[in-house]
Parts: structure tokens; sequence; C-alpha cells
């Protein structure tokens, strides 16, 4: 094999500790020329730290980086740049103040002098029109004005723009997690034809089988180390998991039809643009999804249940304390200034007090209640947030609505960019909690996350057009229901 | 099934997105400093009609120009995130320089002031590679400017260099000078800051530091281009408050740093995030201007309770502001 030739990149033995904790340990991994690398692994796995060395973000303690055969000594973000190596990371990295042109410029140093503007819109329009036709974005629009989902498509469109820089090599770190099945077809498909036209590609998803399905060749890490690696074709969903470890045990145990009876109502609500009777109704004990393309008032509708728990609304029905949990968990979820106990006791300060003042001993008890409960991976529950990878912070934001008052629990898409062990725990966790009597409500951008739920209501322009019960619940019933030809 | 329901494009969202809403939102903040200098012209207008004439504008914008300028200064280390309490200061020692050396000698005043300049654009390498507050910071160098200033000056005096009292004075045909300035100062800055290559940088550090970190750009650059570019705005307001002023006094600026900030933030700029408009900081210079003390004056509100009356001003507006951004969310 003329293996040394067509490496794009490759590292060997590499290191990187922070503070005490290993983060990667003595890791060897390549990516050939026009190759799709899938990489998987738990949160914590030590995916994200491997990435941003290739990107050229963080610097090995140990171990040795080569670029198309070359040593780099000094690899550094606009090193890697100028070798044609960029990274759509995970947490979003536009400017919200800025225009998408002014955010593709961003990224391109030549584009500069007069006209840049112009031909910034140019590049990123047409490269956002070859990606995801019909997206609906505009080249004006500011970025911090744009849905979750669109600011996501705009990130990886932007990384495959070309000027000056050569473009081999794009990392994309969860690129489909705040997209809908459609615009993530899209996407793929698009990342699919980049890889045969050349290209290579490294995407790490907790979506299996979209790994499976898009990549040459899989590589699974778990704690700091790669511990598979194999032609795509060599695994199947069942040996990832066992390889990724840790979730072995959990079975989709969701299928099995839990028979209980109705209990009372919980919410009873109407979407504001729904014109026939259709309404969403939910009862005790009962998981309820929402489900269709993003951003077609799912959340909207959460919302609105939310505030009608405090301030009576028309059409809308609530009967008991409400709790969110939100999806976009770094804009809307977390204090980021705040300690991982304060940001679960938030949502129960009447209960954590003492006197007019909150007890220091009773957060620290309901912080630590809910880490044995949940798993939340911490040596210090008075540790700031951010010092928890992704999953585990949205276990915290799961801990506070669980731990409060509130009988009825929505849910925003809390689990995009979550491994899929987190996923399975927190699965089990909601079953329980629902069995005790809690309802759910559960918007969800992953039809496998709807075969918890009791029944399912598909939504389309604001508006309830289907409600699926669990017998009658199929990927392809809902695509239909979404796209509006079935009645 | 509804009829509406049946041609859906893949992958289009609904219409009514929260991004047409935003834009609305956004475009009335935009509009907020524009309408409230308008409220106060008419204010005055039927107050005193006599006031809106060509003379009457040169009288009451006397100390806009400066304003306009130390607010300006302050936009910029708040498009970086960062907040500076020593501008009034600042302005004060700047003011004291160009009354003493910038007239006596000419070579030693450029000096000094290129040089104040430069420790403003320190100030942003120190801010920014200690990570120190920039508050702090700028506390500290407050009483720093305010010493330096006593020492140039230590009482009351001096006089403005003879070619700055004639670029002050200057009396343009049909439109007031002040005015004319405003016009010049806000185009200058919009286009560098808003329309730029480098000025979309320049924000992007305030909207997204990390972003811009991955994409190459040195963040250390762009603080102390930030700083240096409040410092040379700083020097221009100091210049200019003499030349109107003709004489100096070490405590000449001690109000424009908060006036500045509430200029900023009346012209619709966030004290975090990047989003700052330099149209709208000029627009909001002027409407202190105004409010400060003609408009109270023909109102016939006693000098005692002015300071007052002006910070009832001030609330009413920044209050109506925080009504609009809500809406935003």
């Amino acid at each position: 094999m003329l293996k040394a030739n067509t490496d794009i990149v490759r590292l060997n033995g590499a290191e990187k500790h922070f503070g005490a904790v290993r983060a990667l340990n003595g890791v060897d991994f390549h990516v050939g020329a026009g190759e799709c690398v899938g990489l998987v692994g738990h949160n914590g796995a030590g995916k994200s730290t491997l990435m941003h060395m290739v990107a050229g973000t963080l610097r090995p303690d140990g171990g040795q980086i080569a670029v198309r055969g070359n040593q780099e000594a000094s690899y550094s973000v606009a090193r890697a740049l100028e070798l044609g190596i960029r990274c759509v990371f995970q947490e979003l990295s536009l400017c919200p103040n800025l225009s998408i042109a002014e955010n593709t410029r961003i990224n391109h140093p030549k584009l500069a002098g007069f006209g840049w503007r112009r031909r910034a819109a140019d590049l990123i329009r047409a490269k956002l029109d070859e990606i995801f036709p019909d997206h609906g974005i505009s080249a004006d629009d500011i970025a911090g004005d744009l849905s979750i989902g669109r600011r996501q498509m705009v990130e990886v469109a932007r990384a495959f723009t070309l000027t000056r820089e050569p473009l081999h090599l794009v990392i994309l770190d969860e690129p489909t997690s705040s997209l809908d099945a459609h615009t993530a077809g899209q996407l793929l498909s698009f990342v699919r034809r980049f890889v045969e036209a050349g290209g290579s590609c490294i995407l790490i998803s907790h979506v299996l089988g979209e790994v499976l399905q898009n990549a040459d060749r899989i590589v699974v890490m778990r704690d700091g180390k790669v511990v598979a690696a194999d032609a795509a074709r060599a695994f199947d969903r069942d040996k990832l998991v066992a390889a990724m470890g840790g979730a072995e045990g959990h079975q989709k145990t969701a299928a099995e039809a839990r028979k209980t009876e109705p209990g009372a109502l919980k919410v009873r609500a109407r979407p504001a643009r729904q014109q026939d009777g259709k309404e969403l109704v939910a009862r005790a004990g009962e998981i309820i999804g929402l489900a269709g393309l993003a951003g077609h008032g799912q959340t909207d509708l959460l919302l609105a249940i939310f505030s009608a728990a405090s301030r009576a609304k028309a059409g809308i029905e609530v009967t008991a304390p409400v709790a969110l949990v939100a999806g976009d968990r770094q804009s809307d979820g977390i204090f980021s200034q705040w300690s991982i106990a304060q940001n679960i006791g938030i949502r129960s300060l009447a209960k954590l007090r003492n006197g007019l003042l909150i007890s220091p001993q009773r957060e620290a008890e309901l912080a630590e209640f809910w880490k044995q409960k949940i798993g939340i991976r911490t040596p210090d529950m008075n540790n700031n947030i951010y010092s928890l990878s992704g999953g585990n912070q949205q276990k915290a934001l799961f801990a506070r609505a669980l731990g409060s008052d509130a009988e009825i629990v929505l849910m925003d898409d809390p689990m995009r960019g979550v491994d899929i062990g987190t996923k399975l725990e927190v699965y089990d966790l909601v079953r329980e909690e629902a069995a005790k009597g809690r309802t759910f409500l559960w918007y969800t951008t992953e039809t496998e996350e709807l075969d918890n739920c009791d029944h399912v209501y598909v939504f389309k322009n604001g508006r309830i057009v289907a409600n699926l019960g669990r017998d009658e619940l199929t990927e392809e019933k809902i695509i239909q229901s979404s796209f509006g030809d079935a009645a | 099934m509804l009829p509406d329901m049946t041609a859906i494009t893949p992958g289009t969202l609904p219409k009514s997105s929260p991004r047409g809403t935003a834009a609305r939102a956004r475009l009335l903040r935009g509009l907020l400093p524009a309408l409230s200098l308008a409220l106060v012209l008419m204010a005055i207008a039927w107050l005193n009609p006599r006031a809106i004439s060509y003379f009457g504008f040169n009288l009451m914008l006397n100390l806009a120009i400066p304003i306009a300028l130390a607010t300006v200064a302050q936009m910029f280390v708040i498009a970086g995130n960062e907040l500076d309490l020593s501008i009034g200061t600042f302005v004060g020692f700047v003011g004291c320089v160009t009354a003493t050396w910038l007239r006596d000698a000419p070579l030693i005043g450029i000096l000094v002031l290129l040089g104040s300049i430069g420790v403003y654009a320190l100030l942003g390498a120190l801010i920014h590679l200690r990570n120190l507050p920039s508050i702090v910071v700028t506390l500290g160098m407050s009483f720093v400017w305010q010493g330096l200033a006593i020492l140039v000056l230590p009482k009351p005096g001096g006089k403005a260099p003879d070619w700055l009292l004639s670029i002050m004075s200057f009396k343009p045909p049909y439109i007031p000078f002040p005015i004319l300035a405003a016009l010049i100062i806000a185009a200058i800055v919009h286009f560098g800051l808003m329309r730029t290559s480098y000025g979309v940088i320049l924000r992007g550090s305030g909207g997204n530091a990390a972003a811009l970190r991955r994409a190459g750009w040195s963040l250390l650059k762009t603080k102390i281009v930030l700083f240096a570019l409040t410092g040379l705005f700083g020097v221009l307001s100091g210049m200019a408050l003499i030349g109107i002023t003709t004489s100096a006094d070490a405590n000449i600026g001690n109000g424009y740093t908060l006036l500045s900030i509430a200029g900023v933030i009346l012209g619709g700029g966030e004290f975090v995030g990047g989003r700052v408009s330099p149209i709208g900081a000029v627009l909001g210079a002027l409407t202190l201007a105004l409010a400060a003390s003609p408009l109270l004056t023909f109102m016939h509100i006693p000098p005692d309770w002015q300071v007052a009356a002006n910070g009832a001003i001030l609330i009413i507006v920044l209050a109506a502001r925080v009504l609009i951004s809500r809406r935003e969310r």
C-alpha cells in the first residue's frame, strides 16, 4: 500500500493531559485522501480532543503529527488552514452579532478589499444552495436571529467554501445534531459527493446509522484510546455499541407495551395556528412525542404550554407545575458562571430555602442525590458547570427538571449531541418517572427516540397534522405526515 | 386535509420564523436613537422655536463634538466586550497637554499625545494577556490620567493652539458646524467599523472570540487595535474640547466617562456581544448633549436640579430601549 503518500493527516502516539485527567492516551490515527472516516465513542472518550489536535487548536503533550507525510513541528490553526484542514466544531462557532456573509469573511483572509461584502455573500449563498437546496437563508441574515438548525447549516456550508486556501479534509463534529432528518440527509449526501471527488472527511456522530452508512472506515474510541478501527462494512450497530462499551446492559425495552390506565388530564393544548379541532392531550404517566421536521412549531407549543402554567392562556389548559429541559443548552439551559449544584437547584429554590436564604446544605444534598441517580461524572458538584462534558451538562439539566416539583416535564429536543450511553440512561429514567405518574412532552428530531413515546403528534407549519398511536408509529408514517401527503 | 398543506417544499421552514420578529425589533432599536433625538429636538422647538436655527444649533451643540468623539472612543472598547472608565480623565489629560505643550512645544505635544495612544494600546495588550477585567485596569488608569493632568496643568488655564481654535470656530454655510462634524465622524467610523473587512473581525471579537481564534485571527491584535482606536478618539475629543473652551482644566473631562457609556447604549449598543452602532452612538451623543443643558434650560429647570433631571431623561430613554430589546427575545 502507498500509505505514506495518500495520508492527509497522521497522528502517532498522540497524548493530552488536562491536569490529572488523561484525555488522550497514545492515539494513532490517520485519514487517507478520498476517505470518509467515522469516529464514534461516548462523550468524554477523547474524540473532540483528538479533533482539536487535527485542527490545530490544541497542542499534543506527546506524539507526532504529520500532514501529507511531512512532520509538522509547530502545528497551529493557521498552519492547518494553510494545509487545507478545517473543522466544524460541535459548539457553534458563528459570531451571533454578524451577518452570514460577515461570518464567512472571518474564515477567509482573502475576502478583503473593495467588494468583499458581495463576494462573501455570493460565496456562502452558492455553497448553501449546493448543499441545502431551499435553505431559506439570506446572506444578510444576522446569525443570532437564525434557529439553531439553520446556524448549523451555515456553519457546515462555510467550512466547504473555497477561496485561497486549499481544502483537503473537513472535520464534522456532530454536524447533524440540530438538523432534521431531511436536511441531515442533504448534508450527508453532499459529504459523499465531496469524498467521491477526492476530498477527505472525518464524521463524528452519535447517530450510529449515519456513521455506518456514510463512513468508509470507522474508528471507535474509549477512555482516550482507539479501541477498534476497521472498514465500515465490518461493523454493524451492535458491534459498534459493544466496542464503545458501557451500554451493553441496556436493550431496547421501549418497545415493550406499557399498559397503563389513562390517568388524570394534565395538559390540553391547541397550537395557535391550528385551524381544525386537533389538539394535544397529555395525561398523567404518559410520554407524548412531538415529531415532524425541525422548526415546525413544536418548540413554540412547548413554550406556550410552559408560559400557560403560570398565566392563563387561551386554548391551553395545564393542571400541574411544569419544568422545561431546553435543547439549546448553551443559550437557554445553563447558567455558565454557576456550579453544577447551583444549576440543578435553581428550579427547586422554594424547597431549598431555609428561612430567607438558600441552604447550601440542602442544595448539596439535592445535587448529590441526582449525581448518584443520573450518573453525572464529576469529582465535585461544586465545580463550574462547564467542567462537565456536553452529555453530562445535559444530565444536569434533566436533574434540574426531575428534581423539581414539576409533574409535567417539557423536553425541547434535549438529546442533541449526547452520546448513546447517556441517552439510554436518560430514556430509562424518563420511563421510570413516567411510571410514577409524571407526564413528559418530548420534542425530538431523532425518530428512534419516539419509540419511547406512548403516542406521537406530528407537526407541520405550526399545526398538528397527525396523532399516531404507539402501534402505528413508523418512520415512514412520520415523514409522510411531515410532508403533508397523509391525510 | 387542508388545501394549504399540500404544497410544501421539502426543507422550507414556516415563513413566520422568529427571524422576522427579531429583524423588526432590531430595526426599531436602530431607529430609537434617531427617534429620541427627534423627540428632544421637538421639545426644544416647542419650548423655544427660535433655538431651531443656524445660530441656535451652533450654540446648543457647542459641546456635542467632543462628546460624540468620546462616545465613539468608548464604543470601540465596548465592541470588544470591555469598558473604559478612564476616558473622562483621559480627555482631561489630553486637554491639559493641548493647552500647554501642543501650543508651546508642538513636537513634544505631538509625541506625548501619540505616546498616550500607545499607552492605550499597551493597556489592551495587558488586559488580553493577563486576562484582567478592563473595568479594574481602566479605573486605576483614570487616577493616573487625572494625576498626570494636574502635573501638566496644576491650575486652570493654558491656551489652545491657534490652528485648533480656527478649526473649531469654522462656520460652514447653511449647515451648523457641529452637525457637519457629527455627520463626518459618523460616516467615517461607520465605514471603518461596519463596512471594512477588518471591522468585521473587530466586531467578531466581541461576538464570539473563540470562533475568531479558531479561524486563525489574533485576539491580541484585535484588542490592541480597539484600545488604540479608543485612545485616538479620546485624543481627538480632548483636542476638540480645548478648541471650543480655549483653555483647559484638569477636571474638564470628568463627566465624559458616564456620558460616553450612556451615549453608546442610547445609540443601540450593548455592553457585551459586539453589538454597537457608530451612527447610533453619534446620535446618542447629540441627544445627550441637547438634553444635558439646552432642553432643561428652556424648561426653566433651575441649574441646581439640572443634573438630576438629566439623569431622569437618561433613565426614561434607556428604559425605552430595554423594553424594545426585550421584544427581541
